[in-house]
């Protein structure tokens, strides 16, 4: 817990006049369930897009494994997204693949492994995923919302990356499914070692299995630290965030359980 | 640094990176090792060991009763936990018999068919609606439909049409020069433009644009659910997305033919006066004294029903779309091979009904 893995500084961003991000800087810890919360329209999303390089920031620099992301070359940003897995938030299954075929989509792409190894490997992956074996051969359009998305983190866990982002893993599940979802983010931590940043909105997703969380707003990082410290802030947006009637719920089952 | 597996006397020493971009030769590998005769298993050199690794691991293990000494309690406890899930033997999809598979496609041609006639059936109820109640159509997505099939057509549809006059002229010129009935190039352009290829190429290129267009928009809005959104609003898709199509290509097609007709024969015009001395005036007079109205009417008159047949082929492939994106895809593509097919067809059959009335 004491080395970084994932260095953000005085990273701006803007669209046309609209500025998303105005000089972040964050630091998020090797081993750690990083949450990045935040009202709607804040920019978490674009930070993991941004951190992914999908999407350019203006300036800034980020820093993963130790290197700067940022202008990478295409050999170069192939080897480091290669150890990073994204989870999207409306899965972003190939719809045209199975779920197997998803999974080891990138296995087949990027290992000299046998088909029959990717297979095993892809269904361990789903199965860890907490997926029924009945569900491999199913195409994502024959899947439940809460299936595709443990389909999508099978995906992105395909190549045992180091560093995972989840991208609202929790949105649109019923409590069941989200509670069984915080299960398994405990689980794959514990298991496989990883290193998780997950934007969210989701209350009891924070409270449970969060380490750390940054609440983003106003193009700042109002707020950061365990749910107590931030829970504590005096910051107005951040106690309207989890003192309104849902945050205080959350809250008070998150206090009965400790 | 690699993974590595070696059998020293009743040992099998496994070393190096057992992760997923270290274990590329050790399937291989370990398929060709004689592990039977080992006894134990010394493992402390293992330095990194993610689930790919621990499945090789497991998989190389499995059936054989060794002591395991030296290996990490890390990444003993993801070789017990890759152990433990519960992978259902792949399932071999059967395939298929000829006779099966040959049952299944007609069937489904004839589920298909089946589906074309109540969409029609649908479409006809509903234009008969409109008719008897115009206030109930809606304009808006006419007035939309008519600028996007029509007049945006009308650059292609001129280009092509002008060319193809061309060719007919150019190609015709040869043989008639050699009897001397260069006139003669007024009746094989005339006659061709405004019989078979005016109508033919417009209703080819339309179908090309407007029924794919069709297609893609309706099967896309199925896909994220637009459609039933409008059935819930208490919209009929029927009202909204395809009598506006029907209605606005039953309109622009055969207007677009007639503008097809006007730029083919000028192409064969220009041609006849380049390569066969036709003047402008001899072409427009001879023009006016040997093509009959009826070459112009029966060419014309085909339109409407090349315009129905894209447009309702375009809307119905349109919902029968299911799922996903790579389905939209697939009914565009079948809803443009079916519309060209279906005019071809249709203007043999009108061919064959004009030599029998003799027009």
């Amino acid at each position: 817990m004491s080395e970084a893995i994932l260095e953000i500084s005085d990273l701006c961003t803007s669209f046309g006049n609209a500025v998303i991000h105005d000089h972040i800087s964050l630091e998020i810890m090797r081993g750690e369930v990083f949450a990045i919360a935040g009202s709607s329209g804040c920019g978490k999303s674009t930070l993991l897009r941004e951190i992914m390089l999908l999407q350019k920031p203006v300036s800034g620099s980020i820093r993963v494994f130790g290197r700067e992301v940022l202008g990478l070359g295409d050999m170069e940003a192939l080897d480091f997204r290669k150890g990073c897995g994204m989870m999207f938030e409306r899965g972003a299954l190939f719809s045209s693949l199975n779920v197997l075929e998803n999974v080891g989509l990138p296995l087949q792409e990027h290992t000299a492994l046998s088909e029959e190894l990717i297979e095993e490997i892809a269904s361990i992956k789903i199965a860890l995923a907490g997926l029924p074996a009945s569900a491999k051969f199913k195409y994502p359009d024959e899947l439940s919302g809460g299936m595709r998305k443990r389909a999508a983190l099978a995906r992105a866990l395909a190549l045992d990356p180091e560093l995972l982002f989840l991208d609202e893993p929790t949105a649109g599940l019923d409590p069941l499914s989200a509670n069984g979802f915080d299960e398994l983010v405990l689980h794959l931590k514990r298991s496989l070692d990883l290193t998780m940043v997950i934007v969210t909105h989701d209350l009891d997703l924070l409270w449970h299995v969060a380490d750390r969380v940054a609440f983003l707003g106003d193009g700042h990082v109002l707020g950061m630290g365990t749910m107590m410290e931030l829970s504590e802030s005096s910051h107005p947006l951040i106690r309207e965030y989890f003192y309104g009637p849902r945050g205080r719920a959350a809250r008070e089952q998150a206090w009965k359980q400790k | 640094m690699q993974a590595r597996i070696e059998i020293v006397g009743s040992e099998i020493r496994m070393a190096g990176e057992w992760t997923i971009s270290g274990v590329a030769d050790l399937e291989g590998k370990l398929a060709g090792l004689p592990l039977s005769g080992a006894t134990s298993v010394v493992a402390q050199d293992i330095e990194a060991m993610d689930t790919a690794g621990a499945w090789l691991f497991h998989r190389a293990l499995q059936g054989h009763a060794l002591g395991i000494a030296g290996l990490k309690p890390g990444h003993a406890a993801l070789v017990e936990m890759v152990a433990s899930l519960d992978l259902a033997e792949r399932t071999e999809l059967q395939s298929r018999g000829f006779l099966e598979k040959v049952g299944m496609m007609g069937w489904r041609l004839l589920s298909q068919l089946e589906g074309m006639l109540s969409f029609i059936g649908e479409v006809a109820i509903a234009l008969v609606h409109a008719i008897t109640n115009p206030g109930r159509l809606r304009w808006k997505p006419i007035w939309h439909n008519l600028q996007h099939t029509g007049f945006d057509a009308l650059p292609i549809a001129g280009l092509l049409s002008f060319l193809m006059g061309i060719v007919i002229a150019y190609q015709g010129a040869e043989q008639l020069a050699r009897y001397g009935a260069n006139i003669f190039v007024v009746n094989l352009v005339g006659l061709s433009m405004l019989r078979e290829l005016g109508p033919l190429l417009t209703a080819i290129i339309v179908a090309g644009r407007s029924g794919s267009a069709f297609t893609a928009q309706i099967s896309t809005m199925k896909v994220t659910e637009e459609v039933d959104a409008m059935r819930t609003i208490g919209i009929s898709p029927m009202d909204q997305l395809v009598l506006p199509k029907i209605i606005a290509l039953l309109i622009t097609l055969p207007l677009l033919t007639v503008y097809a007709d006007i730029m083919g024969v000028l192409g064969g015009m220009i041609m006849a006066s380049f390569d066969l001395g036709v003047s402008y005036t001899d072409f427009i007079d001879r023009f006016g004294s040997s093509i009959r109205l009826s070459a112009f009417l029966v060419g014309v008159g085909k339109a409407p029903v090349f315009a129905a047949i894209i447009a309702v082929v375009g809307c119905f492939q349109g919902f029968r779309v299911e799922g996903s994106a790579d389905s939209v895809g697939r009914q565009t593509t079948k809803s443009v091979v079916q519309s060209i097919f279906l005019v071809i067809v249709a203007d043999a059959i009108f061919s064959v009904i004009f030599s029998l009335v003799q027009l």
